[in-house]
Order: C-alpha cells, then structure tokens, then sequence
C-alpha cells in the first residue's frame, strides 16, 4: 500500500495529475516547435509524487531531530513534538502559499496512514492479554464510548439551551453527531504516548484494547447520527433507532469477522508460499490491507477488521513463514507505522495553521474540553466500580486514574470531523476547530503531564528487568495448576475456557493453517535448541574472532576466560529468548518478554539477528578477501528473486574440500593416537561409551597431542558449546549438581567427548587461519543455517573421516535431520566455577 | 430436621472462619466434593485422577499430590494422606482464594506468601525444605512431558539453567567447589518478588452452582 499510498495521494493528487497531464501534452507540443530540447525542466510532471515523498522525507528527518534529543523526549512525548513541528511547518507553508495547500484530508488520513498503525497494532497485539481480559475492554469500549458521546452531546446542548454558546446554529441531534465523533480514544494517541510510561501490562491493554475497539462503536454513531441528521429530527422513529442498535451490532460483528476471515486467508496463504519467500511477506500486508478495504467496501468498522486480521494471523505466519520472511514482516510492519504514525501527527500540528478553519467560540470550546474530561473520568470511574465487582483482580483507583486520563483524542477523531458536510452542519467549522484543540489539548497537555502523573501516583509499571528462567517456568506451572484447580473444584473460569480454547485451537486451527513442518517443530523446542545453538556458535564464535580465531585454544588461560564470558552472555541473552518462545509454543502469545514493548511502534531489533547479520557481514569479507577473490559473487545482487548468499554449491565444495584435505592431514599426523569415533551414529548407545572412552583416551592423550590442534580445536569448541544442544546446555551447569553427577574426574574432557561428531569443517587444522575462520562461519550464512542440524548429525559418523580421501561431496550437507538428539550424556559439570 | 440443619449451618461457619470462603462457596464446593467422591466422607487419589478435564494437564499428579500433602494444611505436619475430607480439601482451595478490596496490604503480602509455600511445597517433594535440582528437573520435565523426547532434553537442560540462575543470584559470589544443594524457600521467595501473583494464582470460586451451567459460555 505504500507505493498505492504515493502514486494516489489524496484528491489533490487526482486534480493535480489530471493538470499535469494537459501541462504534459503542452510541453510536448511546444518542444517539437523548437526542436529536440536536451534537458527540460518538467515540475509538473513530478509535483505530485514529488511533494509527497518530500513530505514524508520532512517528517521523518522532522523524527530524527526529535528523536536524538533526548532529553527533550524524556519530558515532552514524541507525539506532542511532532504536532509543533507540524505548526512550524504548517506556518512555513502558509507564508508561502497563503493557503493551507497541506491539510490531512479524510481519504487519505483512512485510506493510506491509519491502515498500517492499526495492523501492526493487531499484529503485535498480546493476545492472551487482551482475551482476559477482553470483558472489560468491551464494557470501556462500547458503554463508556457511548456514554461520552450521548453525555457529551446532551450537556453541550443544555449549555446551548442555556444561552452558553451565544448564538449557534445547531441542533441536538447535530450536537450527539458532535459528541459520538470526539468521544473515542485514538489508538495513534494513546499509542504514541504510552509507549513512553511503561504502565503495566493491564492497564495498557485497558486503554490500548478500548481505543481500537471503540472504533466500531465510534463508526456507528458517526454514521447513525450522521444519517440522523440528514432525515432530519421529525423522521426520527423508533424503527429507526432500534435499526440504529442492529447496526451497530452488524458493523462490529461484520467487521471482526471480515478480518478474522482474511486473517485465516493469510495464514492459509504462507502454507504454500516456500517458493516465492522473496515475495512472501508482502501478502501479508495487501491482505491486510484488503481485508480493511473490504470492511470499508461493505459499510463494517475497518480497523475493527484489520486489528482482527493481524491478531489471528500472527501465530500462523511466524510459524508458516521463513525466519527471514518474519523478520522481514516483523520489521516493514514497524517502518510502515511508525513511518505513517509520524506523518499522522506532522499532520495534525500542520492542519492547524488554517485561517479558514478557525472559528472561535469560547463557550463552546471551553465546554466541549472540559465535558470531554469529565464525562471520561465519570464514565471510567463508574464502570469499573461496576466491573471491579466481577473482576478477579480489581483495577485499584490509582488505575482508574490513568485509564481516564489516558482518554486521549486523536486524529480518528479529526478525520470524522472533516467527513462532516457543511451543506448539514453550518457549523461545521467550529466543530473541526474544536476537535483540533480537544486533540491539541490531549496529546500535548496530557501527554506531557502523563509521565509525571504516573510517577507520582506510583502506578506500578511494567517490569523493566527480563522475566528470569525459573520466573517463566513458574508462570507455565501457575498456568497448569490453575486449570487443574478449576478442574478439580468445577469452576468454569478463564483459566478453564483458555485452556479448552487452547486444546481446540491446536487441535483443529493448527492442523488447517498451519504447515505440517512448522506444526512439527510447533511446541518450539527444536526452535529452543535452535536458537539456543544459534546464540551459542555466534558468542563462540565472536569471540574466536575477538581473540584471534584461535588463541583460546592455545592457551589454557585464555580458554577459562573465554567461557566464563560465555556463561555471562548466556544468562543474559540467551535464555529469556528461549523462555518466551517456549510460552508462545504452548499457545499463549507471549507477553513475556518485554509485555509492553510488544505492542510499542517502535522496533526493538533482536540482538541476536544484529549479532549475525554482523557475523554474516564478517564472513563474506573474509571469504571475499581470502577465498573467492575473482568469482562472481556478487551474482546475487542482481537477482530479484534470491536473496541467498554463498549459495554456489562451488564455494560450498570448495570449502569443504580444503577443509577436509587440511583435515586429513592432521589427523593422519595424528596417526589415529585416538580411537577413532567409528559406528558413532549408528549405535547410539554404543556411541555413548565411546563418548565417554574418547574423553578420557583424550584426557589421557592430550599432553602428547598438543601440537595437534585437531584435538585442542574441537575441545575448545564443544565446550564452548558449539555442539548440538545436548553437548551445549550441560557444559553450562557448572555447578556441582547434586547427586548422580560423578566423573569429576575427567570433567575437563567430558566436554570433549562428543568432539568427534563436529562436523569435518569445523575440526579442520587452523594452520590457515583466514580459511579456518571462513570455515567455522560458514554454517551462519544465511543459506546453510537451516542445513547445521543435518550436517552435524551426519558427520558424526567417522565416513567423513574416511571420505576425506575420495573427493567430498557437498550433497552430504543435505541429509535429513535426525528426528530427534540422540540420548545425551550425563550432563558433565566440569570443575570451573564460574559464578 | 431443624437441629440438623442449625448442625451443619455451624460446621459451615466454622469453615468460613477457617478458610474465608463465603457459605455460599463452601455449599458449591461441598457440593463438588460430593460429586467427586461419590458421596463418600472422603476423597482418594483415584476420585481426582478420574476428573476427565485433568487429564491433559501435564502437571496433573503435582497437583493432585499437593491436595494430600499434610503440609498444605497449617497444622505443621508433615507426610501425606490416604484420603482428605472435605475441611481439608477446602483448605487447600483456600490457597486460591482471591483478595478482595478490602484485603489489606498485610493480608496480601501474607497470602502472597502461603501461594509460594504452596508451590514450594509442591515442588519440593521429599521435604527437605530445598528443592533440589533433581526435584526441579522433575517439575520441567513434568510440564513438558507432551512433547515427548525432546521435551525430556530440553527439560533437563532448562532446569539446569534454572538452577543455576538461582543459584548465581542468591549466592552470587560462590567458589569453585562449592556446592548450591537445592532452592530453599527463602531464595525461592527472592528469586520470585518480581513475579506478578495477583493475577497468576487466584481462581473465581461463584457463588452460584456452575455445575448446571456448564454449557453455553463463550470464551471471552
């Protein structure tokens, strides 16, 4: 939609391309007149596209200074600056046009930026969160919504009865039209400026969760009042009002189901997408992007539709896509919303500076804002005096507090306002007038004292620090041992209904819209082991990289260290990712990780992808500087359609047979002084004593071999976890771990044991080191990532080791993966303590 | 008629005041524990296991476990039953209860503590008061005993790590050979105060009887 956004921009856009175009065909004519012009001048034929790219460059360097004083940012939100950027520039533009040329028009506010706020909003959306408790975000959403347009506008007409406003031409149906088009929150708003105070997780999905379904509610009224208005007060009957309540029903209802539809469409759709990934992760916004058009097509609430359609797809496209597909999808979410969430406010400061607009009344607009607070506050306080009856855990007051005062109002509710038809509503200026300064007030007023707000009254925030280890194991305990309480005492709860959603869920949902394979791997553990192996390698391997590809091998000492960094890295990072995978694995979107940031527009890039983008960057300098000088590979670039780098079986080969030449070579300097790891693979309980010989045949031969790097190579390595996950998680427990842990003896070299099932190219001599870095790389291209698992098990049996001779095949790469580990063993708790 | 009925109004005070469910609850679950028991005085492990809904719930015989650990019932015994009665049974619901308005911030930290003395409790099986890293390993590998094979790795593997962070927190500063024996319920406490209980370990027990309105709920 981004490319649609550009080319179509509004209806000035079509009024101005159609003057291009006769300008266009003038210019033809006349240059034809004097002969073939070599360069020409031609504004028109641009403007269009042309102001709007530039528009969108301003506001985004307009985000960049903002952006990069912080401290400013620490005090007054994002939002509130970039509505005063827009008042600088908005004045600049009518210094110099004398005319508002840039105001934010309702098609393109609906159309071209809402759209992706509102997906993204329901992509990352915290499921779990928002279904426990989607009662009460219903009760704020729909009642307190209707509550403050009817109150709004029945007050301001009794003030206008009493004589208040002076003389208005308005009426009280045009006044409940004015009161239900400024009653909702904003989503944008109330986005923008709670991601800065990170409230906690309810609350936020209290007011988050209201502001985006109070749309549909917001929506109806609009409509229902607007077509009130236009049949005019006598027409007004009760078959009218209870049509009235009907679609009010059918517009939410439809609309939900409309993106739940497309939702499903999506899901279904990246089952069968293995073929064209480059292209993958655009379906997933031109079907979302439909499925809001649709909603619009049939008269339903389209956010309500596309904030359905990003939450029930997000399970199934990140477990149907590839991992860079979702990343991808993760990421241009981000850029779009935040990209048009910028825009929406540069917009709403620049619209301001309008003479035409501004119409002043002061009893009009002093009372709307003040009504708007108060009845927010009323409305809130008593519907939950009302809900904390029902609830389990009671919203305390302090809450309520923030809930109301979070009622912040925002462009929704501007781009309502200028839907209005002046032929109606005389008055129609004074109500966009006094929408802009309610919104002004709102985001700016509110938004600067809500930081300060929370910090006195102390609400609890979100927890900053990471959820530990055994805080995500406990919380899965909790989750089961409430079901089994409520099983057990035959209460039907929430815990009940999630638990027989969830059975249902992976029972039929699963099986349709999900690929088998990712089914397969679906409770992620795999996807634990694999990233846990991923992160494993990359700290192993930056850290090779940081000493000097093999110092730590030499050196005892520098090998201590080395793993004792890596223990570090590893509590920090490692396990919290893992964590929250598994809880997502067990169905529940999980929240854990960061539980307000998930839904925050910004992009919080995962370390770990950074670290291997940078570890990739890394590689493909080393292979080009010292391996591939000369070939054409930079192929790649020119393809749409590949992404994939070093893919060239050629280079695969090429590696893999130097490595196994070099290999060769120092294992028959070796001259197999260690047994040598034969029928590993094929019995895996024979394998396990092998192990455990190895490991002490290799403690034993150790001092003799010190010049074979070999050994001292893959030592280092498996300790450092660079094995598959059975070798990489008991090389961390490092403590001694009560009973059943023996063999202190050989610990050191326990870790070793399983050296042999390294893959060829990993156990290769260092005595080059380029090629020995490019090497132990190599797995973490991007194109081989998804091929460790099979390389690992395969060369785990010693026909590498014998294969070295004849020439080796890089189809051995390709091997299947095993279907599951084989036994591990015992974990081995070598004597380092390093805590 | 009238002499019973007073009886069993006081049994059902004194109930009250022990565990602070309202009458209304008590009558709902005793009406439950009727149904599990078959109308006998009092419930077995069998009666429980044969709840169907429980069947899928991984951590099933923890549960089940911790309704007949004597532990679990204030009078600091130890052991586990063969059957519980109802007052037992009630006391251990009890652990569930949620706090209302009215609970003070006293109330709340003390009941927060008796929901973790009740996991601990569950967790720490032999009653040593740690909880070892075999007793971990077993609670991970428990709740993800579904995932079979893998599931088992990944447990011993998560627990072990577990383990360890607790370990590096609450003695952060171990030497090489020392040897961190088990969770006690103190670092268990600490390792968990950031943890959110209010809304983690309470279920709604209604007033009115759900067994008759078992169908026709929506997830919501």
């Amino acid at each position: 939609d981004w490319t649609l956004w550009r080319t179509t921009f509004g209806p000035r856009a079509a009024s101005a391309l159609t003057g291009h175009e006769s300008n266009h065909s003038e210019h033809e004519h006349g240059s034809s007149l004097s002969g073939i012009p070599i360069v020409t001048f031609k504004w028109h034929h641009v403007e269009t596209p042309y102001l709007v790219a530039l528009f969108i460059l301003v506001s985004f360097l307009a985000k960049l200074v903002i952006e990069a004083n912080h401290h400013v940012t620490n005090i007054i939100p994002e939002s509130a600056l970039l509505i005063c950027f827009g008042f600088i520039l908005g004045g600049i533009i009518w210094g110099a046009d004398k005319v508002q040329t840039f105001t934010l028009t309702p098609t393109v506010f609906f159309f071209y930026l809402l759209p992706q706020v509102i997906l993204d909003a329901g992509y990352s959306m915290p499921n779990k969160l928002f279904f426990s408790n989607m009662g009460a975000i219903l009760v704020y959403a729909v009642i307190g919504t209707c509550w403050n347009a009817a109150s709004l506008g029945l007050s301001l007409w009794g003030c206008h009865m009493g004589g208040a406003m002076g003389d208005l031409d308005i009426g009280l149906l045009q006044y409940l039209l004015f009161g239900s088009l400024i009653a909702a929150v904003d989503p944008v708003a109330v986005i923008a400026v709670f991601e800065q105070v990170h409230v906690n997780e309810v609350l936020f999905i209290m007011v988050f969760g209201e502001s985006l379904l109070n749309d549909g509610v917001t929506v109806v009224l609009f409509n229902v009042f607007d077509a009130f208005v236009s049949l005019g007060g006598a027409k007004i009957n009760a078959v009218e009002i209870i049509k009235g309540i009907i679609s009010f029903f059918v517009v939410a209802f439809g609309g939900s189901l409309v993106g739940f539809v497309f939702g499903l469409l999506i899901s279904l759709l990246t089952r069968c997408t293995k073929n064209i990934q480059i292209i993958e992760p655009g379906f997933v916004f031109v079907l979302g992007y439909l499925a809001y058009l649709t909603a619009e097509m049939l008269s339903l609430s389209a956010i309500l539709s596309i904030v359905f359609c990003g939450m029930c797809c997000q399970k199934y496209i990140n477990a149907n896509m590839d991992e860079n597909s979702v990343n991808t999808v993760r990421y241009a979410m981000k850029v779009f919303a935040n990209g048009s969430e910028t825009i929406i406010f540069v917009f709403l400061g620049i619209s301001a500076i309008d003479k035409t607009l501004w119409v002043w009344n002061t009893g009009f607009i002093l009372l709307t804002l003040l009504f708007v607070i108060v009845y927010r506050f009323i409305g809130v306080f008593f519907l939950t005096w009302i809900l904390n009856k029902f609830r389990l855990v009671p919203l305390e007051v302090i809450d309520q507090v923030i809930m109301s005062y979070g009622g912040l109002r925002g462009a929704v509710a501007y781009g309502l306002a200028m839907m209005l038809d002046e032929n109606k509503i005389k008055e129609k200026n004074l109500m966009v007038c006094t929408t802009l300064i309610v919104v002004y007030f709102t985001v700016i007023i509110q938004g600067i004292t809500m930081k300060p707000l929370v910090t006195w009254l102390k609400v609890r925030r979100a927890a900053v620090s990471e959820l530990t280890l055994i805080e995500k194991v406990q919380n899965k305990v909790f989750d089961h041992m409430l079901v089994a309480i409520e099983d057990i005492s035959g209460q039907i709860g929430h815990n009940y209904m999630r638990d027989k959603w969830n059975y249902f869920e992976e029972k039929w949902m699963s099986k349709v819209l999900m690929k088998p394979s990712a089914r397969k791997n679906r409770d992620r553990l795999f996807k634990v082991f694999h990233q846990l192996n991923l992160k494993d390698a990359m700290s192993y391997v930056a850290e090779g990289e940081r000493r000097g590809s093999l110092e730590f091998i030499r050196n005892d000492h520098a090998y201590i260290d080395f793993k004792k960094k890596f223990d570090d890295d590893y509590y920090e990072e490692v396990m919290p990712d893992i964590m929250a995978d598994m809880s997502e694995d067990h169905g529940e979107m999980s929240s854990g990780r960061d539980p307000v940031p998930s839904v925050s527009l910004e992009m919080h890039e995962q370390n770990m992808k950074a670290v291997r983008d940078s570890e990739d960057v890394n590689t493909h300098h080393l292979l080009q500087q010292h391996l591939y000088r000369g070939r054409k590979q930079h192929r790649h670039r020119y393809s749409r359609s590949h992404f994939d780098v070093n893919k060239d079986e050629g280079e695969v080969q090429e590696v893999f047979q130097r490595t196994m030449r070099s290999r060769l070579e120092s294992f028959k300097s070796a001259k197999m002084g260690v047994a040598p790891p034969k029928s590993l693979s094929k019995h895996p309980k024979k394998e396990q004593q092998q192990k455990m010989s190895n490991g002490k045949s290799l403690d034993k031969t150790r001092s003799y071999y010190s010049g074979d790097e070999d050994f001292e190579f893959s030592e280092g390595d498996s300790a450092s976890g660079f094995n598959p996950s059975y070798n990489s998680m008991p090389m961390r427990v490092t403590y001694r771990a009560g009973a059943g842990i023996e063999n202190l003896g050989f610990m050191p070299d326990l870790d070793s044991g399983p050296s042999v099932q390294l893959p060829p190219w990993l156990e290769d001599s260092s005595s080059v080191v380029p090629s020995q870095r490019a090497q132990v790389q190599l797995p973490w291209t991007p194109s081989s990532l998804r091929r460790l698992a099979p390389l690992r098990t395969s060369t785990r049996s010693t026909d590498s080791f014998m294969m070295a001779d004849a020439p080796p095949n890089a189809q051995q790469i390709d091997l299947p993966p095993p279907p599951s580990p084989p036994a591990s063993p015992p974990p081995p708790p070598p004597p380092h303590h390093h805590m | 008629m009238g002499a019973k009925q007073t009886r069993s109004a006081q049994k059902y005070q004194d109930l009250t005041d022990k565990t602070g469910f309202s009458p209304e609850q008590i009558k709902n679950l005793h009406k439950r524990f009727q149904h599990l028991s078959d109308n006998e005085e009092t419930i077995s492990r069998e009666n429980l296991e044969k709840i169907p809904a429980l069947a899928n719930n991984p951590i099933r015989k923890q549960i089940i476990d911790a309704f007949f650990d004597k532990r679990n019932q204030h009078q600091n015994e130890v052991g586990a039953f063969q059957e519980i009665g109802f007052e037992q049974f009630l006391m251990v619901m009890s652990h569930f209860r949620p706090p209302t308005l009215k609970t003070t911030e006293e109330e709340r930290e003390a009941m927060r503590k008796e929901k973790l003395r009740f996991l601990f409790n569950m967790h720490d099986t032999d009653n040593d008061g740690t909880i070892t890293l075999e007793e971990y390993r077993k609670v991970v590998e428990e709740l993800l005993s579904k995932s079979g094979a893998i599931g088992l790795e990944a447990a011993k593997a998560i627990a072990d790590a577990a383990m360890l962070e607790v370990a590096s927190t609450n003695v952060p500063h171990m030497a090489p050979d020392d040897f961190y024996e088990g969770i006690t319920f103190e670092h268990f406490e600490q390792i968990l105060k950031g943890l959110e209980m209010e809304s983690r370990m309470h279920i709604r027990f209604l007033d009115v009887d759900t067994m008759t309105m078992r169908c026709g709920k929506s997830k919501s």
